[in-house]
């Protein structure tokens, strides 16, 4: 079998794909940017977790540091139980306290933590014990509204 | 009626027999290797053209309407998204289909047309083995390639118009791009979906060819329905595929 110059073309189309994959997968994908390859997990429960999805990310001090795996109705305490994955470089103090926000007024919903001053760490499968709800607009809007109610009957009297 | 279902019968027959004898073919890989060449790297040009111009549009399209809502920095998200998801697979199957799946009709329908397929049984070659299943192979491989390839030059393309002609910032482009597009589901999910695109179109391609009544007249109603067929099955196969690979779960 002789090497044809048919197969120097093959060989520039191969490697032009598999380069085209890679850029895909590193460059245009985020595989590159956070790997799940050395995380712990640990759960979260909320009382309402608004539009928090799963692959949300979880950010302290603004830098992400894990994603949502996985969101359960926990059906004893009717709770939202959130499973996050940290990446195992960030350990956080067993007072973390965990909290739903967004992104800007209408971007995406992320799990915030705040570390506290504990001197143990949390540790893989462990509960945040501290955690605040998703802020719901229609609940604020409807609170809003109730004060303003009642400050009008305060006058009338 | 009947004849449209017999032939369904006959062209998954002929599937099947290709799958089977494709062993004899793998043995011989400088045949697919001159296949590919034909498939792959001579559909390279459309193939590259034609993502550019994808791309270029779309950034200008996203850019003109994300603006209205000052959201222009996710124009990289748009135009991936888009291309990595929908337009790639879609298109350059779309593409592939017209420029190498006709061809590979034609080329087989002539084969058996002038009675070569016919002298290679004589010879106790059997032309399964020998003529489709390395087209059928090529295709397949080449199809991933060349639609991985169209997604990497249209967001080339959405980029050099959003950051270089418009001036989108390049980092809010690249960024708000990676965070939003995820390996598995998003670039994996296209991957697969092209492969599948890529068994549709050659088998349809090579059935046609070997089906082709052998006369001129049946070779060009052939290529013609090749292409007909071919994206008619891409199409109504990407809904499929969308509607199972992405249910509103991100």
């Amino acid at each position: 079998m002789q090497r044809t110059t048919m197969d120097l073309w093959v060989g520039f189309f191969v490697m032009a794909g598999i380069g085209a994959l890679l850029l895909l997968a590193l460059k245009i994908g985020n595989l590159g940017t956070y790997s799940a390859a050395d995380s712990y997990t640990l759960v979260g429960s909320f009382e309402n977790i608004g539009g928090l999805k799963v692959r949300a990310p979880i950010k302290s001090a603004g830098v992400v540091v894990g994603r949502v795996t996985d969101i359960q109705l926990n059906t004893e305490t009717f709770d939202a139980a959130v499973t996050m994955n940290i990446d195992s470089r960030y350990k956080f103090p067993q007072d973390t306290f965990a909290s739903i926000l967004t992104s800007g007024l209408l971007g995406e919903q992320y799990i915030g933590l705040a570390a506290g001053g504990d001197e143990a760490f949390l540790k893989s499968g462990d509960k945040i014990m501290k955690t605040n709800s998703a802020l719901v607009l229609e609940d604020m809007i409807g609170r809003f509204l109730f004060n303003k109610a009642s400050e009008g009957n305060d006058e009338k009297k | 009626m009947v004849d449209s279902i017999w032939r369904l019968g006959y062209a998954s027959r002929f599937f099947l027999l290709t799958l089977l004898k494709s062993g004899t073919s793998f043995r011989r890989f400088d045949l697919i290797i001159r296949e590919l060449y034909f498939t792959g790297v001579l559909s390279l040009i459309i193939i590259i053209v034609s993502g550019l111009f994808v791309g270029m549009v779309l950034g200008l399209q996203g850019y003109e309407t994300l603006q209205r809502f000052g959201a222009e920095s996710a124009v990289g998200t748009m135009v991936a998204l888009s291309l990595v998801r929908e337009l790639g697979p879609v298109v350059a199957a779309l593409l592939f289909a017209s420029r190498a799946g006709s061809a590979i009709t034609a080329e087989i329908g002539l084969m058996k047309a002038t009675d070569q397929l016919a002298a290679m049984e004589m010879m106790a070659v059997d032309p399964i083995a020998r003529v489709v299943a390395p087209r059928f192979w090529a295709g397949v491989i080449s199809m991933p390639f060349l639609a991985a390839l169209f997604s990497v030059v249209g967001v080339f393309g959405g980029y050099l118009i959003a950051v270089v002609l418009i001036g989108v910032d390049e980092g809010s482009f690249w960024s708000q791009m990676q965070n939003a597009i995820d390996f598995r589901y998003d670039i994996v999910n296209g991957i697969i979906k092209t492969c599948v695109f890529g068994v549709a179109v050659t088998a349809i391609a090579v059935f046609e060819g070997y089906d082709a009544s052998p006369t001129a007249e049946g070779v060009s109603g052939a290529t013609t329905r090749t292409v007909v067929t071919s994206s008619l099955v891409i199409l109504g196969l990407d809904f499929v595929l969308t509607s199972v690979m992405f249910r509103g779960m991100s």
